[in-house]
C-alpha cells in the first residue's frame, strides 16, 4: 500500500513537472494545451473505472462474491469524481478554444451521461436498506449503462461534430513525444491513484461489513492493546455502528 | 520562463489554473474523505473491543 502511494505521488509529481514546466506550448493552443495533462487522463479513468465498476458488479450479482460487490460500490464515487474533472476541465478549455463552456455534442453529452449513470448508481445503493438488494439492483443499471463507454470512445470517429477526434491510438501518436510524457505519467499516476483509493476504501468496507467476524475481532483486539487508539481519541459516538 | 510569465500561461491563466485546481481539490478530497472514513471504522472497532474485553 504504502509502496503504491508512493510511486503515485512520483508518477503525479513528475507529469506536473513536464506538464507545466518542461513541456512546449502548443503551435495552435499555446499554453491552453496544458490542460489536456489532466483532462485526457481523467477522461480515460472515468470510462475504465466504470467498466471495471460494471465488471466486479456482474461478478457480485453472478457468483454472489460480496468483496466484488464492494469493489464495485466503492468505485463509483471515485469514477463519479474522474467524471466530474473531464467535464469541468473540458469546459474550461472548450471555452478559450472553442469559444463555448457548453455544447451538445456527441462526447460531451455521452460523457454527461456517465456523471449520471455513476450518480444513479450511487442513489441506487444507498435507496434500500439491505445490502444485498442494494448490489443487486445497483449492478444491472451498471451493467446496462455500460453501452454507454463504447459510445463514449467511438463518438468522435461516428459522429462528426465538435470534440476532435483521438489522437493516440494502440501504436500510432500524432502527438509529440515532449506532449506525449507528461500525458502518459500522469495517466499512469491517475490510474494509480484509483488503485490506492480503491484499495483503502475496500479494505474499510470489509472491516465494516464483517464486523462479528472472528478475525476482524482478534485484529480489533490488537490494535486496541498499541497505543495507536488511546481511549481519549476516539469519538463517544455509535453512529458508524 | 520566469515566475510571472509561468503564472500567466500566455493569457490562459484562468483556464489552466482552474483546471488543476478543480482536479486538486476533487482528488484530494476523495483521498481525505477516503482516510477519515478508515480512521471512523478502525475506531468503532477498537472501541467495541475495548469494550468487550472489559466485560470478559
Amino acid at each position: 500500500m504504502p509502496w503504491v502511494a508512493g510511486a503515485t505521488a512520483l508518477l503525479i509529481l513528475a507529469g506536473l513537472y513536464f506538464g507545466l514546466f518542461a513541456s512546449p506550448a502548443d503551435y495552435q493552443q499555446r499554453d491552453s494545451v496544458r490542460i489536456m495533462y489532466v483532462h485526457v487522463p481523467s477522461a480515460w479513468n472515468s470510462m475504465f473505472i466504470y467498466l471495471l465498476m460494471a465488471v466486479a458488479a456482474a461478478i457480485g450479482l453472478i457468483w454472489n462474491i460480496k468483496v466484488a460487490d464492494i469493489v464495485a460500490a466503492v468505485s463509483a464515487p471515485i469514477g463519479a469524481s474522474f467524471t466530474f474533472i473531464t467535464l469541468v476541465t473540458g469546459s474550461l478549455w472548450g471555452k478559450p478554444m472553442w469559444g463555448t463552456w457548453w455544447e451538445w455534442d456527441a462526447r460531451l453529452t455521452s460523457e454527461l451521461i456517465l456523471l449520471f449513470l455513476y450518480l444513479g448508481y450511487i442513489a441506487l445503493q444507498s435507496a434500500f436498506e439491505d445490502r444485498r438488494t442494494a448490489a443487486r439492483a445497483s449492478a444491472v443499471l451498471a451493467i446496462v449503462g455500460a453501452i454507454n463507454v463504447p459510445i463514449i470512445y467511438y463518438s468522435v470517429q461516428w459522429w462528426n461534430t465538435l470534440h476532435q477526434p483521438q489522437s493516440l491510438g494502440v501504436g500510432t501518436s500524432a502527438i509529440h513525444p515532449s506532449m506525449l510524457l507528461p500525458l502518459l505519467l500522469m495517466a499512469l499516476g491517475f490510474k494509480l491513484l484509483y488503485v490506492v483509493i480503491l484499495l483503502m476504501r475496500t479494505r474499510t468496507e470489509v472491516l465494516e461489513r464483517e464486523r462479528n467476524a472472528g478475525w476482524v475481532q482478534e485484529l480489533a483486539q490488537e490494535l486496541a492493546a498499541t497505543d495507536k487508539f488511546p481511549p481519549d481519541t476516539i469519538r463517544s459516538g455509535n453512529e458508524y455502528r | 520562463m520566469n515566475i510571472a510569465e509561468f503564472f500567466h500561461m500566455g493569457g490562459y491563466a484562468l483556464y489552466v489554473w482552474g483546471s488543476y485546481g478543480v482536479t486538486l481539490v476533487v482528488l484530494a478530497l476523495n483521498v481525505l474523505l477516503a482516510r477519515q472514513r478508515q480512521r471512523q471504522v478502525l475506531h468503532t472497532l477498537v472501541r467495541s473491543a475495548q469494550r468487550n474485553r472489559g466485560r470478559t
